[in-house]
């Protein structure tokens, strides 16, 4: 899969938990999800279960802990696709 | 000077009709929420009959952001919702989510009797017993706690002041307004949004069908099938839904310039203490009659000025002994007593949201002065026949209506009761 596609589908999934819309228009691989979207961190766990089921993938608890970004994201779930 | 209480908001989700002017109209027409419940007939229950609210996924939708929305339980749309209507229609308005200022004012007592089950049995059970607990996500607790309902109207709302969930079973809703009313009365608080909610749920329904206190006999009637007062009352019919008042200081709504519709005179709450016939399902009779005396007591309101009674009446074995109950607190005998009426006889017994709705429903009657009929009583019970004048089947215009008694007896032998006069400024 494209990684511009990973990340289309990344940002459709963050997309409601996110606070600062105009983090959403201009996001790319470096926007940070807690500190530019504003998401609530609680909802990490929602997000990655929406990876999982989005793209048919597991994902370890400890795997998270190193996402920060969107393109954080895209790295892990183009990981776990190959 | 002890403080005044007032009511100045109104909100409902009832399975007659949601939001206050639907249900006021459904209230005058004597228009039943009761329906053939499919839940129920595949899972074999013996009633087979619910009172449940339609449209309410589509109102959260337009209410509510998608955020929101994911982290939303049943419960928490049904309170929501009525609580937003409350508090809009009592003139406040809903701030931003992004405006950090807190109402340190204003705080909520909204309860409920059972809570998320949905929750619990869509996805806390099955996730566990699948060895899958780290799917339930972050959103399982804040549904499953008690507090949820309350906490998520705090979110909504910025409230700042006490925030929580009562729960007495059927007694919960009038408990909500009781103790948001003292709340105030003591200069804690300005504005308490209280009330209560259920849900719709087998999971809820089916000890109760259990116990055999549900009708089971006019599955083929369902408006039919909650027939409080009556001699041929065969057990409730489960309801679902919410109802919020914002119960607020008279000097704080006069201030705001806020519409008043009633006053929460006097406020009564006890307990049985399973004693003297008291049990975890029955009420003490005395008791019963002390929670009526000490609402009347409290809003210095001698028991002639009473015009109507909005009863528990929830079409079971205790209907009679409720109507005998309020006859002896008000020294009123046949022939005298005010006119009684039963709001489950339209919705159910809606549990925890049960006393939050009918006390809507009581304010609605004293703002426009009327009574509701109360259904299925044409064939009164012969224990209370003497008392059947008191009893509309049908609506009674009533403009004279400045005082109405309202009641909650909830299993635990709980009670709670309010004194509600008509505000006339």
């Amino acid at each position: 899969m494209e990684t511009s596609e990973i990340q289309g589908r990344v940002l459709k999934i963050l997309t409601p938990y996110v606070k600062d819309n105009s983090a959403l228009e201009n996001a790319g691989a470096e926007t940070n999800i807690l500190e530019d979207m504003k998401v609530n961190s609680a909802r990490l766990v929602d997000v990655v279960l929406a990876f999982e089921d989005e793209f048919d993938i597991e994902i370890a608890d400890e795997d998270v802990d190193s996402v920060n970004t969107v393109g954080d994201c895209v790295t892990l779930i183009s990981e776990k696709l190959s | 000077m002890t403080r005044r209480v007032v009511i100045t908001g109104l909100g409902v989700i009832a399975p007659n009709g949601n939001g206050v002017p639907a249900f006021n109209d459904a209230l005058r027409a004597g228009r039943s929420g009761l329906r053939r419940n499919e839940a129920m007939q595949k899972h074999g229950f013996a009633c087979q009959v619910a009172a449940t609210p339609s449209g309410v996924d589509e109102l959260a939708e337009q209410a509510f952001s998608e955020e929101l929305l994911l982290a939303m339980n049943q419960s928490h749309r049904l309170a929501a919702l009525a609580a937003l209507e409350a508090w809009r229609d009592a003139g406040c308005a809903v701030p931003a989510q992004d405006d950090e200022r807190v109402n340190w004012d204003a705080g909520a007592i909204l309860g409920t009797g059972i809570g998320g089950i949905d929750t619990i049995g869509a996805r806390v059970v099955p996730l566990v017993d699948s060895c899958r607990v780290r799917r339930l996500g972050s959103t399982a607790v804040e549904q499953v706690m008690a507090s949820g309902v309350s906490a998520r109207i705090s979110g909504l709302l910025a409230l700042g002041n006490q925030v929580t969930t009562n729960s007495s079973a059927c007694a919960t809703g009038v408990e909500a307004v009781a103790d948001g009313a003292l709340r105030i009365r003591s200069g804690l608080a300005e504005r308490m949004l209280c009330g209560g909610v259920e849900i719709a749920s087998p999971y809820i329904w089916a000890g109760f069908d259990a116990m055999r206190v549900l009708c089971r006999q006019w599955n083929d009637e369902p408006e039919r099938a909650s027939r409080p007062l009556s001699a041929t009352a065969a057990g409730f019919i489960p309801g679902a839904g919410a109802g919020a008042l914002l119960v607020e200081s008279l000097d704080s709504a006069r201030q705001r310039g806020a519409t008043i519709h009633a006053e929460v005179a006097g406020v009564g709450t006890n307990c049985g203490g399973h004693r003297g016939g008291g049990s975890m399902t029955a009420p003490n009779p005395e008791s019963v009659r002390r929670c009526i005396g000490l609402a009347l007591d409290d809003g210095k309101t001698a028991p002639e000025e009473v015009q109507a009674i909005s009863g528990h009446l929830t079409a079971t074995g205790a209907d009679t002994s409720e109507v005998k109950a309020w006859a002896q607190a008000l020294g009123r005998g046949p022939g005298e007593l005010p006119h009684i009426t039963s709001t489950k006889s339209l919705i159910g017994h809606t549990l925890g949201a049960a006393g939050a709705i009918e006390t809507v429903a009581a304010v609605c009657m004293l703002r426009q002065g009327f009574i509701h009929p109360s259904l299925n009583s044409e064939d009164l019970h012969p224990e209370i026949e003497a008392f059947a004048d008191s009893v509309p089947h049908e609506l009674r215009e009533l403009p004279e209506l400045r005082v109405l008694m309202k009641a909650g007896f909830g299993f635990g032998d709980v009670n709670s009761a309010l004194v509600l006069r008509k505000w006339e400024a």
